[in-house]
């Protein structure tokens, strides 16, 4: 962890030679986000609710959605740009550091213009929250951490199949893009929007409706059972597959050039 | 120890000929070729050996360097360096390790280059005196003095290659492994690094291996040269058994190995 720290600081430091290009990408980062923000809002101007979901509650669960889509891009963007770590040889430098190459590959790139889409999904949060008629207790507190935190984790394991895939091959590989940014933007309503089938996709291949479906039924008072408020525990599962193809792929490993 | 024994590793390696149709058939069928970039390959380094490592391009040279330095997974045969097999036991044989790869570089780009040596220095918890101690000698050694505290990318190559060989060496390694460390250097950076390398040889006794295509480099460094030609060993001798091959009598070392080159046909 506190090498993690050092990590961070020598990225920061090497932000700070480009302070206005800092700024300006997360500023843009912010607008983005505040775009599909406007998407709900005009969406919800023409009718009011969407599968018996009402227009503060996608908003929540969108919110939701953004912030764990954002705390992972932001720790784990190393494994989004794993194809051009293979390609130009750094993958090779960290192999032959004596630290765990996960650890390596989280650290040696962190997105920290992401900033800009935290503080766009926390201001959106936050509206939510005040929007919203949930009914508080401690249950459903810990249900909305652990949402973020189980989200986090399983896109989190999504960044890292992706990863995992660049051993087999270095392209192709956009199709993953449905997974991570188009995670992302089909996860601004409950997943059972979209269908059977979806959900179905989304709760045993890749648990998405684990952190975002289910708990969320709980929190909106769709639901009085409590254990689906701890159903993202379960998704935080979904790392151990996902770290085993890792696995598999550093053995396929065959570098590049010389 | 260095102890290989018929190491082998193949790669696949997709062809296709120039031109928009045939990019467009590789889409749906992929020929693939096997290419043998390792084919049984042995042999011993003792502690404190400086060994060349030559050979033309493509001939296996890195690939070997990968697969001692813990990149590579090798597809059979064995190899244990200081009785650790570097794929299986990455983290431990990589303490005692250090590899500078001449096109690649290990330093942060943006930052000063003393942040790269202290990230490296707490990638390797490299104890506190250790680490002063052997800051200290390096940067005295390699002239670095006004050159750490530079960002990198304002660095000449020549310079640079001197912090790359420092930042390699911060965690007293007991093996080097040099691919080709004077690549595109001036005269007086590849000399300073060349005196740097044998000083370093000398003192610490650490066992250096190096691939290079420039001879120069060899018959400065290097007392046992290893040939290898499209994924074998061809010859392994001293500088002088290579000297005793070529037909006429001054012919340089770069004609030598070119004239070996042909007669293998590699």
């Amino acid at each position: 962890m506190k090498l993690y720290m050092k990590y961070v600081g020598i990225h920061i430091r090497s932000m700070m030679q480009y302070k206005i290009s800092f700024l300006f990408t997360s500023i843009g980062q912010f607008l983005v986000s505040f775009n599909v923000f406007l998407g709900i809002v005009f969406m919800f101007k023409r009718f009011s609710n969407v599968e018996s979901f009402t227009y503060s509650e996608c908003l929540m669960c969108f919110s939701i959605v953004l912030l764990a889509f954002s705390f992972a891009e932001c720790f784990f963007r190393g494994f989004d740009e794993f194809a051009s770590m293979i390609g130009n040889g750094e993958f090779d430098r960290i192999m032959i550091r004596p630290r765990g190459l996960i650890f390596q590959v989280i650290s040696s790139k962190l997105e920290l213009t992401r900033i800009g889409r935290i503080v766009q999904a926390i201001v959106m949060f936050c509206y939510a929250v005040s929007k919203s008629q949930i009914h508080w207790n401690l249950y459903r507190i810990i249900t909305v951490i652990l949402m973020i935190a189980g989200g986090t984790v399983i896109f989190a394991g999504v960044f890292i199949i992706y990863a995992s895939l660049c051993f087999f091959t270095l392209d192709g590989l956009e199709f993953m893009n449905v997974f991570t940014d188009g995670a992302r933007e089909y996860g601004k309503y409950p997943i059972n929007v979209y269908g059977k089938n979806v959900l179905r996709l989304c709760t045993y291949i890749i648990p998405f409706a684990l952190f975002q479906y289910y708990p969320f039924l709980y929190l909106c008072g769709k639901s009085n059972q409590v254990s689906l408020g701890m159903l993202p525990m379960l998704g935080t599962l979904f790392i151990i597959p996902c770290s085993g193809l890792w696995r598999l792929g550093i053995r396929h490993y065959q570098s590049t050039g010389s | 120890m260095i102890k290989v024994e018929k190491l082998s590793k193949t790669y696949q390696v997709a062809r296709r000929n120039s031109g928009f149709r045939e990019a467009i058939k590789s889409l749906y069928s992929k020929e693939y070729e096997e290419i043998k970039a390792l084919d049984c390959i042995s042999f011993t380094i003792l502690d404190g050996e400086m060994v060349g490592y030559i050979g033309p391009n493509g001939a296996g040279k890195s690939s070997t360097i990968k697969v001692l330095s813990g990149i590579l997974t090798p597809d059979s045969g064995e190899c244990t360096i200081n009785g650790r097999i570097p794929w299986k036991e990455r983290k431990a044989h990589v303490r005692d390790i250090g590899v500078v790869f001449g096109q690649r570089s290990q330093l942060w780009w943006d930052v000063p280059v003393i942040d790269s040596f202290e990230l490296i220095r707490d990638i390797y918890s490299v104890p506190k005196e250790m680490y002063q101690r052997n800051l200290e000698e390096l940067v005295e050694l390699l002239s670095l003095n006004q050159i750490v505290k530079t960002p990198v990318r304002q660095l000449s190559l020549g310079q640079r290659m001197r912090c790359e060989i420092a930042a390699a060496l911060l965690h007293s390694p007991k093996i080097l492994f040099l691919d080709e460390p004077t690549i595109g250097l001036d005269a007086v950076s590849k000399l300073a690094v060349r005196d740097f390398i044998l000083g370093l040889n000398q003192k610490h006794n650490t066992t250096v291996i190096l691939t290079t295509h420039d001879m120069q480099d060899i018959e400065a460094l290097t007392s046992r040269i290893l040939l290898i030609g499209k994924g074998k060993i061809l010859m392994d001798g001293s500088l002088d058994e290579l000297k005793g091959k070529s037909v006429h009598q001054d012919a340089s070392l770069d004609e030598i190995v070119a004239q070996l080159y042909k007669q293998f046909r590699i």
